[in-house]
């Protein structure tokens, strides 16, 4: 079971940007008489890592600041091209259960933070596309707008469909009383389906997962094991 | 203090409902502090320290003494700012003046809305300016739960945008991050005296003892402002609302998010339209995301947005019901020699506007103010440097996240003149005819009453004159990101994090 210790992971967080900080105190040379306009060539890799944590931060966030999340890719993207200007990983779709893939993940971060992103921007995908199975471009506007109902496999999974939901009456309480208190304890969000797919594809999409407590390598480990998590039955929904 | 929660298996009437960090519910019963788990059952209450914990900015509410029902009711929710200086929740998060500039309005992150309206100056003594002094404080959006996402919308007020007044009320609308809503501001300074079937105090008479008919007389009284709720416009945005413009035809207005633009009509709350659509069929394709809409002063159907990449475009709705194809493009070209892994960042536009004249439009990006003729797509007409010393720092500025920081700017009326903010409590006004700027700070310590505001001056480099303040130096949580200018007369609102300061100009 993962931990749920939220303080904890900040201080983990914290001192990993202390960490940046210190390692790479001249990017914060103020006193700099001639400053440099242009960055080096090669970022170092503290840039990269405090983009990673940024993006990550980003993700864990309940609802992720789109043009935050959009912004920190872009750049990370940037910052990626110039550190291996000819990466370019195979898309390799693998199993989710394979330990064999935790090996290879974690061997390259860079194939690492390729296989998150794009599992979660799969996923983003794959749970709009079930929220707007009646129709895909009538999520706004028209009156009587369909919820489209919980997916039954979501499961712990939060919806990303339209703010329906916002305000509910009170008949609808009723609804809630039986839930089973653990779908609410989980607090790992995992993604449907799992895929690599090249660098430069990736792009930022997750709109929101539940808080996750793990550093960057424990949380792709974990995005691999919790997968099987999601076949339990389904809470109770519309 | 303790917070308020409520119970979601009662069938109680509330104010609202806030779920814990933990997804749990607990209800304050009288006095006592109980936790209620979803399955309607009682539950320890440690767990309630470190849901108190993680509301650390919470708002006031009031008891609302009429919504007891058996026993039960509501407490406090608090606001623990006892660490910091003032409330978060009084951070000031827009400011906006009416079409006449003699009521502003601020919205603050706590969701309140507070009125300020001009006084009448004396026409005896012609020194008199008019001050604002408060007309109306009225919470506008509460924080509420999105249960299908089991998260929480926050109830800071993103934006206010004032309709033309068109009888004694004004009319204004305010949102969040989902919700609009349109609000009506009347004032009561009369009250009927003398009806028949009542006594003054409200007791229904015994009509044996009527008598007589009277008509009841109107008798001044105390003013009262009240605020009310006309319309509420909710559930069509899936992501966060950033812009809201009312169109020059008065009935419509647009909202935009992070993807997507919707057209109301003013009197239709249960459907809107969905004008642009920047969503790709594959969210791993989304690069770009919509950062500021506004409609044009004058043409009803024109419109402009703006993007994370720098980019504007223009819209005719008259050419098709999905604005996704744009009229105009406005772009200007990188300069490869600024080139650097934060340029996409520090293009990103966070404000545009038109001139009043309608001729121009104003975009504001991370460094700069850009001036833009609406005819000319391929480059600014203008560009001005807000706070270029900045651009030696932009690592640290990303790693503190200030480099997201979305500025505001505005026009003066008569479009002469345009003013933006930047850090250390700093605002710079530009003069586009004499080509003159000023920075100018917002400061208690700085500004006494009917004084002059100095003009302030970073020092980039080499020896600090005296009065100079050096990059190093400035305070970068004191951030004025909202400012207004009063659409007639040379009288400026600039938020500074939780106080709003209003500066008018000299004349002699």
């Amino acid at each position: 079971m993962l931990s749920k210790g939220l303080k904890r992971k900040r201080e983990e967080e914290e001192k990993k940007e202390e960490e940046g900080l210190s390692v790479d105190s001249w990017w914060l040379d103020q006193g700099h008489p001639a400053a440099a306009q242009t960055p080096p060539p090669v970022a170092s890799s503290s840039l990269f890592d405090l983009s990673v944590l940024k993006l990550h931060h980003s993700l864990r966030q309940g609802e992720p600041d789109l043009r935050h999340l959009v912004l920190v890719v872009n750049t990370l993207r940037r910052i990626q091209e110039s550190m291996e200007p000819t990466t370019s990983l195979p898309p390799v779709s693998m199993p989710p259960t394979a330990p064999s893939v935790a090996d290879s993940l974690l061997a390259s971060s860079d194939a690492a933070l390729s296989a998150s992103m794009a599992s979660l921007l799969e996923d983003l995908n794959h749970i709009e596309d079930l929220n707007q199975v009646p129709q895909p471009q009538a999520d706004e506007g028209p009156p009587g707008r369909s919820v489209g109902g919980v997916p039954p496999n979501l499961g712990a999974l939060d919806l990303l469909g339209p703010a329906t939901g916002c305000l509910l009456d009170d008949g609808l309480e009723g609804l809630f009383e039986d839930i089973d208190t653990s779908m609410y304890d989980s607090e790992l969000w995992v993604p449907a389906s799992e895929g690599l797919k090249p660098g430069p594809e990736n792009g930022p999409a997750k709109e929101e997962t539940p808080e996750l407590d793990e550093a960057e390598l424990d949380y792709l480990m974990d995005v691999l094991v919790g997968t099987q998590a999601l076949e339990r039955p389904p809470g109770p929904g519309r | 203090m303790v917070l308020a929660w409520l119970p979601v298996a009662s069938a109680h009437p509330h104010r609202g409902r806030h779920w814990s960090s933990r997804s749990q519910i607990c209800v304050i019963v009288n006095t006592a502090l109980t936790l209620w788990s979803t399955e309607g059952s009682t539950v320890k209450t440690t767990a309630i320290e470190e849901v108190v914990n993680s509301r650390m900015t919470r708002t006031l509410t009031e008891i609302d003494s009429q919504e007891e029902s058996s026993g039960h009711s509501l407490l406090l929710q608090s606001c623990r700012c006892s660490s910091q200086e003032f409330c978060p929740a009084d951070i000031i998060s827009t400011v906006e003046f009416n079409y006449s500039g003699d009521l502003l309005a601020t919205g603050d992150k706590g969701g309140r809305v507070v009125i300020f309206q001009r006084e009448q100056e004396n026409k005896g003594r012609t020194h008199s300016r008019g001050e604002y002094n408060v007309y109306s404080t009225f919470q506008s959006h509460e924080p509420e739960f999105d249960y299908l996402k089991s998260l929480e919308i926050e109830e800071k007020i993103n934006k206010i945008r004032w309709l033309p007044q068109q009888n004694a009320a004004h009319f204004l609308l305010s949102t969040n991050d989902k919700t609009i809503k349109l609000w009506k501001i009347s004032e009561r300074d009369k009250r009927a005296e003398g009806y028949n079937l009542k006594d003054e105090d409200g007791r229904l008479r015994d009509p044996f003892r009527i008598t007589a008919l009277r008509v009841p007389i109107l008798k001044p009284m105390d003013l009262m402002v009240e605020a009310s709720p006309r319309r509420i416009f909710a559930n069509a945005h899936t992501y966060h609302i950033n812009s809201i413009s009312v169109n020059s035809d008065h009935e419509t207005y647009l909202s935009a998010d992070d993807l997507r633009i919707n057209l109301w009509h003013l009197e239709i709350t249960d459907r809107s339209f969905n004008i642009v659509d920047i969503k790709p069929a594959n969210m791993e394709e989304l690069t770009e995301v919509i950062t500021a809409a506004e409609f044009h002063p004058h043409q009803c159907n024109v419109l402009v947005y703006s993007s994370s990449k720098g980019t504007i475009r223009l819209c005719d709705m008259r050419s098709s019901a999905l604005c996704d194809r744009h009229a105009k493009f406005f772009e200007e070209p990188e300069d490869p020699s600024s080139r650097s892994f934060f340029s996409e960042i520090i293009s990103s536009i966070s404000d545009v506007k038109f001139s009043h004249s309608g001729r121009y439009m104003m975009t504001r990006d991370y460094l700069s103010v850009k001036v833009w003729d609406l005819n000319m797509e391929g480059r600014p007409v203008e560009t001005h440097q807000v706070h270029e010393y900045l651009r030696s720092k932009l690592c640290s500025l990303y790693e503190n996240d200030c480099i997201f920081d979305k500025f505001e700017c505005c026009w003066n009326g008569s479009d002469s003149a345009i003013m933006t903010g930047s850090y250390n409590n700093f605002f710079r006004m530009f003069d586009r005819n004499t080509r003159r700027d000023v920075t100018l700070e917002a400061s208690r310590e700085n500004s006494k009453p009917r004084a002059c505001l100095k003009p302030r001056k970073v020092c980039t480099g080499g020896k600090r004159k005296k009065d100079e303040i050096s990059v190093d130096s400035l305070d970068f949580n004191k951030k004025i990101l909202h400012t207004a200018w009063h659409p007639m007369e040379s009288i400026i609102a600039v938020a500074a994090t939780n106080n709003l300061y209003i500066f008018q100009d000299k004349i002699n």
